[in-house]
């Protein structure tokens, strides 16, 4: 291991619910039990890396001073990254840089929300220029709208079934049933999910993820700090990647929140598309494959986008994710569980929390700390993750 | 004495009855004058294709037809700025390729044709449906204008996989 690496010391986490409280109150839980974690101070931090939520006023805008000020000022420097639902892993990879370029050997990487009720709506007034306000002023074009549409082509195209995206649902809500942070522990039956009424056809109120509270949080550092603690490095996680690439031109597949892809009339569209491109590059600095992962955590905002994701990962062919679900090859104990924590069907989204909340169940499979949903000798663990506005993110971490 | 009138939702997206087009509404998109790439929604400027650094985009009629690349259908009503009638009406959306373009655009679909009726790959046609209503402060009932996707021909008669 070289000395430029970057280690996870410590996770944290408030757990997920639907309380409405001060988004800052389940943040200061969750640092708490990061430092706690990585047996440090909060004095021991030297950076403060904060995802913001655009709920919540002003501090949460500037999460990164939001937080040092709760925690008490410490003089150290601070950043707030948004980067919608990839916004906890642009902090990650802000603490991260700032580590490996030597400014600092303890950063702590922060997110927390409180969410409304219901449908996600744009922010508040009138803005016509703004094609996220549009697309509910012209076409009500919510969220689930454009998970339905991927779902609906996975059904006309591959021959996805209700009972195949219902089934992911049945399998996340297993995994997360012993899980004391995720907000929903009770098991679904296929059943449950086919009679929930349809929200944005084909998909159902149990294949979408509802909007969660929470907060997460981790400690990293510096290898060499980490070694100079612990007095060794042997089974400390890793980070091994952090890829947050926008799309490359033109991106042919419709995304939130767009009106249109961009046209594929003059430029050819590249090899990869965006959430592949996001997967590749995160192997490709990593040095690994889809070989090489132990198991994955991804953004199942619904469960047919779960599916998708098996085939970003590379873990099968396009069109054939529905075979691995059925197989079991994504359900812990199959050859490459998905979703071990329970995923978005069990915590719901808190959209600054949550790819940090990916990355402490990366770093407590790694550790063999996850009671009651360990992947059995995980070695190697994958994050993906996608937002609005070209945003999305992939981190791989390793022991 | 109070009128119906109409008016566009968004300006500059479509052709109204206004422009002399009301049997053949189209889309309006956006040209490069350097590069030729297509932008919907419209904009004057900023070309995005990255190779190109030209400032210019021209305003062009988009083809009328399309084939569908994916569809919905929204059961609950979505929140505002959506006006959601009351009772909520269940509609479809469908995202619709334009093959001499090269770009998939979602738009709302014309009422009473629901996600039944669709399938991927079916030929479908811009046309212009009412968003909402209201009452401008001489008593006009306004209308305000979207563009939709209809079925180009009886729904399912031309379904092709694509």
């Amino acid at each position: 291991m070289s000395e430029r690496d970057v280690v996870i010391l410590g996770a944290g986490m408030h757990p997920w619910g639907k309380w409405g409280r001060d988004f800052t109150e389940y943040g200061m839980v969750a640092a708490r039990a990061a430092l706690a974690d990585a047996g440090l101070a909060w004095t021991d931090v030297e950076y403060v890396a904060g995802a913001e939520t655009i709920r919540n006023g002003y501090p949460g805008f500037v999460p990164g001073s939001t937080f040092s000020q709760k925690l008490g000022w410490i003089g150290v420097p601070v950043s707030s990254s948004y980067a919608a639902c990839a916004s906890g892993s642009t902090a990650l990879q802000a603490a991260r840089a700032n580590i490996l370029a030597g400014f600092c050997d303890v950063a702590l990487v922060i997110g927390a929300d409180t969410t409304p009720k219901g449908f996600f709506a744009p922010v508040g007034g009138d803005r016509p220029d703004d094609p996220d306000w549009l697309r509910f002023h012209l076409l009500g074009a919510t969220n689930p709208v454009f998970f339905a549409l991927n779902a609906r082509r996975r059904m006309d195209v591959y021959g996805a079934t209700a009972e195949d995206f219902a089934q992911v649902k049945v399998k996340n809500s297993r995994h997360g049933l012993e899980n004391p942070n995720a907000r929903f522990r009770k098991e679904n039956t296929v059943d449950d999910v086919v009679k929930s009424p349809i929200v944005s056809d084909p998909l159902r109120l149990l294949d979408i993820c509802a909007t969660s509270d929470g907060a997460a949080a981790l400690i990293v550092t510096s290898a060499e700090y980490a070694e100079r603690k612990l007095g060794k490095l042997a089974g400390v996680p890793r980070v091994r990647a952090v890829s947050l690439s926008t799309p490359t031109y033109p991106q042919t597949r419709l995304e939130l929140p767009d009106f249109a892809t961009d046209s594929s009339a003059v430029v050819t569209p590249p090899a990869r598309g965006f959430k592949d491109s996001l997967i590749w590059n995160a192997y490709e600095e990593a040095g690994l494959g889809p070989d090489d992962v132990s198991f994955a955590e991804v953004y199942d905002l619904s469960t047919a986008l779960e599916l998708d994701w098996y085939e970003n990962l590379g873990l099968c062919a396009e069109g054939e994710a529905e075979q691995l679900l059925r197989k079991g090859d994504t359900t812990i104990g199959g050859r490459v569980p998905v979703n071990p924590s329970g995923g978005l069907a069990c915590f719901g989204e808190a959209i600054p929390a949550q790819a940090i909340a990916q990355v402490c169940e990366l770093t407590w499979q790694l550790r063999g700390q996850a009671t009651g949903r360990q992947v059995e000798g995980a070695t190697v663990g994958i994050t993906a993750n996608q937002g609005l506005f070209g945003h999305g993110s992939s981190v791989i971490v390793s022991i | 004495m109070s009128e119906r009138v109409t008016v566009p939702a968004v300006q500059g997206w479509f052709t109204t009855p206004a422009d002399g087009d009301a049997e053949q509404p189209h889309l309006i998109g956006a040209k490069c004058v350097e590069c030729a790439t297509y932008v919907f929604p419209p904009r004057a400027t900023g070309c995005p294709n990255p190779h190109c650094a030209s400032d210019v985009l021209e305003p062009t009629p988009l083809s009328r037809r399309g084939k569908v690349w994916s569809y919905t259908e929204n059961q609950y009503a979505p929140p505002k700025p959506f006006r959601a009638p009351d009772p909520f009406e269940p509609y479809a959306l469908a995202a619709v390729q334009l093959d001499a373009e090269g770009l998939v655009i979602l738009g709302q679909v014309a009422k009473g044709v629901l996600a039944a009726d669709l399938q991927v790959g079916m030929d479908m046609q811009v046309e212009l449906g009412t968003l909402y209503s209201d009452t401008d402060d001489d008593g006009n009932v306004v209308d305000h204008l979207v563009y939709v996707w209809a079925p180009a021909t009886p729904a399912g008669a031309e379904a092709v996989q694509s």
